[in-house]
């Protein structure tokens, strides 16, 4: 509306000898129309994505074989057995201790990463980190998934930390997964720590406050939203993150809370029995949409909760 | 700058400077260990795979078939696989990621709520886990409402959903770094909306748009989990012959390589893991490189 003020609407009578025919305005109006039909295409792959898992999701509650109940509290996952078994605990508690294992790891390195970047780094050396850090945030999670397999828990794990531990087995997934969700923790803290205004930090060097206490004493608490929103979207990677585990981690769903033994998360299962050609309508076919929704959910709660932290420091500091 | 005041102040309180300097410092350290963990990862990840890999790379690798013989297989189809993928996904996205960022920066009022349900969409699409659009992929795009079976098109579309916010989000960034002043001249000037968009705002963030494409086009060639949902045949022996022609691509040769349990595929993997990184690096290099070049400064 604003345009049609400015283009046509102060120039009179001559606007349409200038401007050419005023015929124009209906071929804006179409592109207009156009680039907003694009932008809604997102609203409808969100539609497409919950309708798909809830309608195969709702029939695979219809089957005789399958509970609600059972589903959210059985302790028994073998939905391609012939006489099959739909608990989704062990899937969750799978996805629950490799995410926690990974967080152990990624909290304390992303943190320390974005404090270092954003408060003692000079401007040469956040210039070689941050690129190799989006390098590692680039690298496909199933060479990962290789680097776990085939380095990480022989030689690492096994030889020189001695564990003793499965060829397949939650903790080299859980570990690898952490490294990989350090840059995403990263990056978020950082901006927020960047944006904490430098007038907080003098009042603090104004008061006797060494450099590390205004980091660890300022900087962090006046951060905390922006870090926060940082390691839940770290976690949401992490529920969500699928090559690393289902290469590494085993695919044997178990509720044993041991990781140094083969387990099985939500996503390996979406992966595994989407790779063998599972036929359209059978249980185990609905069974991946069940999981993907049950997936989709806790992954889009947590990344409504990291919206709303980001949008908090935004708020304070901007 | 900020340790003198710091000194002069711990002075007047009467603390002991060198403890506390101490302390400093040994905090750093501890900040610089902890960020080199992740770097240091990388290094190892990168070396071990090509102490595995390279040996294994020759020409014969890059022109077979996949085989049942180690000696024998090779990523041809693969990699041609992996180039009709990037294809379908730049048809798709080019056109409808920059047609979403241009409606969101420049038509949309971000006060009616329609807008808004676009834009936090959007930024909720950005964080649902790759598996989640295969699975999307699976039952509307191979099954149900397309039906286009496992085909390069079905693999390149479902691919193109999972990228799809990132060049949207990419795109407006690049959008809103051309300076209001140009797109006030050309209205200025009698332009219309459009006229401005089309002759001024976009060849002006043409650059930073390219560079957001090709960070996407590189994360989609490098997914993996929705092709597996999507792709499926991961022994296909021939090049695509087409959009409707079944495919492999490079991700899905080293993840069934990778599932073989002799070591001999498992080397093959790491060769191909070094093709599909040496890919991811070109493209990456192009991107920085048409960032560094032609970014105006205004």
């Amino acid at each position: 509306m604003a345009t049609d003020a400015t283009t046509s609407g102060a120039g009179g009578p001559n606007a349409e000898s200038v401007f050419g025919p005023p015929r124009r305005r209906i071929g804006e109006k179409l592109i207009a129309a156009a680039l907003f039909c694009a932008a809604a295409t997102s609203v409808i792959i969100t539609i497409g994505i919950v309708v798909s898992l809830t309608g195969e999701t709702l029939t695979f509650f219809a089957d005789k074989a399958v509970s609600v109940s059972g589903f959210l509290t059985g302790g028994q996952w073998t939905p391609l057995f012939s006489d099959p078994e739909f608990g989704i605990r062990p899937l969750v508690q799978g996805t629950l201790i490799i995410t926690g294992i990974a967080l152990l790891v990624a909290i304390p390195l992303g943190i320390g990463t974005a404090a270092f970047l954003s408060e003692y780094a000079s401007p040469r050396v956040r210039k070689t980190v941050k690129p190799t850090l989006e390098l590692l945030a680039g690298v496909p999670t199933v060479v990962f998934g290789y680097f776990a397999l085939t380095f990480f828990t022989p030689t690492v794990l096994n030889s020189i930390l001695g564990l003793d531990v499965s060829v397949f087995n939650g903790l080299a997934g859980g570990l690898i997964v952490g490294v990989l969700i350090v840059p995403t923790i990263a990056s978020v803290a950082e901006d927020a720590m960047s944006a904490v205004p430098q007038s907080l930090r003098e009042g603090a060097y104004g008061l006797g406050a060494s450099r590390r206490q205004v980091s660890v004493r300022v900087v962090v608490p006046a951060a905390l939203s922006g870090i926060t929103a940082g390691i839940v979207l770290g976690a949401s990677r992490a529920v969500g993150e699928t090559m690393v585990v289902l290469i590494a981690a085993g695919q044997v769903p178990t509720t044993s809370l041991d990781p140094r033994n083969p387990m099985e998360t939500m996503t390996a299962f979406i992966g595994a029995t989407g790779k063998g050609d599972v036929p359209t309508g059978s249980t185990g076919y609905k069974a991946i949409f069940a999981v993907g929704f049950a997936l989709f959910v806790i992954t889009l709660v947590l990344n409504t909760i990291s919206i709303r932290f980001v949008r908090r420091y935004r708020q304070v500091y901007e | 700058m900020t340790t003198a005041p710091a000194r002069s102040a711990s002075e007047v309180l009467g603390k002991a400077s060198s403890s506390h300097r101490l302390r400093d410092r040994s905090f750093v350290l501890l900040l610089a260990a902890l960020t080199s963990v992740a770097l240091i990862v990388l290094a190892v990840l990168l070396i071990d795979t090509g102490i595995d890999g390279i040996p294994q790379i020759s020409i014969s690798f890059l022109t077979n078939f996949p085989s049942a013989f180690p000696a024998k297989a090779g990523i041809q189809s693969a990699i041609t696989g992996t180039l009709w993928l990037m294809g379908v996904v730049t048809f798709v996205i080019v056109p409808l990621g920059v047609a979403s960022a241009l409606y969101l920066e420049e038509y949309a009022d971000g006060s009616r709520w329609w807008n808004r349900i676009i834009e936090v969409n959007i930024q909720n699409l950005a964080a649902v886990p790759s598996i989640v659009y295969g699975i999307l992929g699976l039952a509307y795009i191979v099954r149900g409402p397309l039906s286009l079976g496992r085909t390069v098109l079905a693999g390149g579309l479902t691919l193109s959903l999972v990228v799809l916010p990132v060049v949207i989000i990419t795109g407006r960034e690049a959008i809103r770094a051309v300076p209001p002043s140009i797109r006030e001249g050309a209205l200025a000037l009698g332009a219309t909306r459009w006229q401005a968009i089309w002759r001024q705002i976009l060849p002006a963030s043409i650059p930073g748009i390219a560079t957001g494409v090709i960070l996407s086009i590189s994360r989609a060639i490098g997914e993996t989990a929705p092709l597996i949902l999507v792709g499926a045949a991961t022994f296909v022996a021939f090049n695509p012959s087409g959009l409707d022609s079944p495919f492999t691509a490079l991700p899905l040769q080293i993840f069934s390589w990778i599932s073989q349990p002799n070591d001999e595929f498992r080397l093959l993997a790491a060769a191909a893991i070094i093709v599909l990184l040496v890919i991811l690096v070109v493209l990456n290099a192009v991107a920085i490189r048409l960032r560094n070049r032609y970014q105006q400064r205004w």
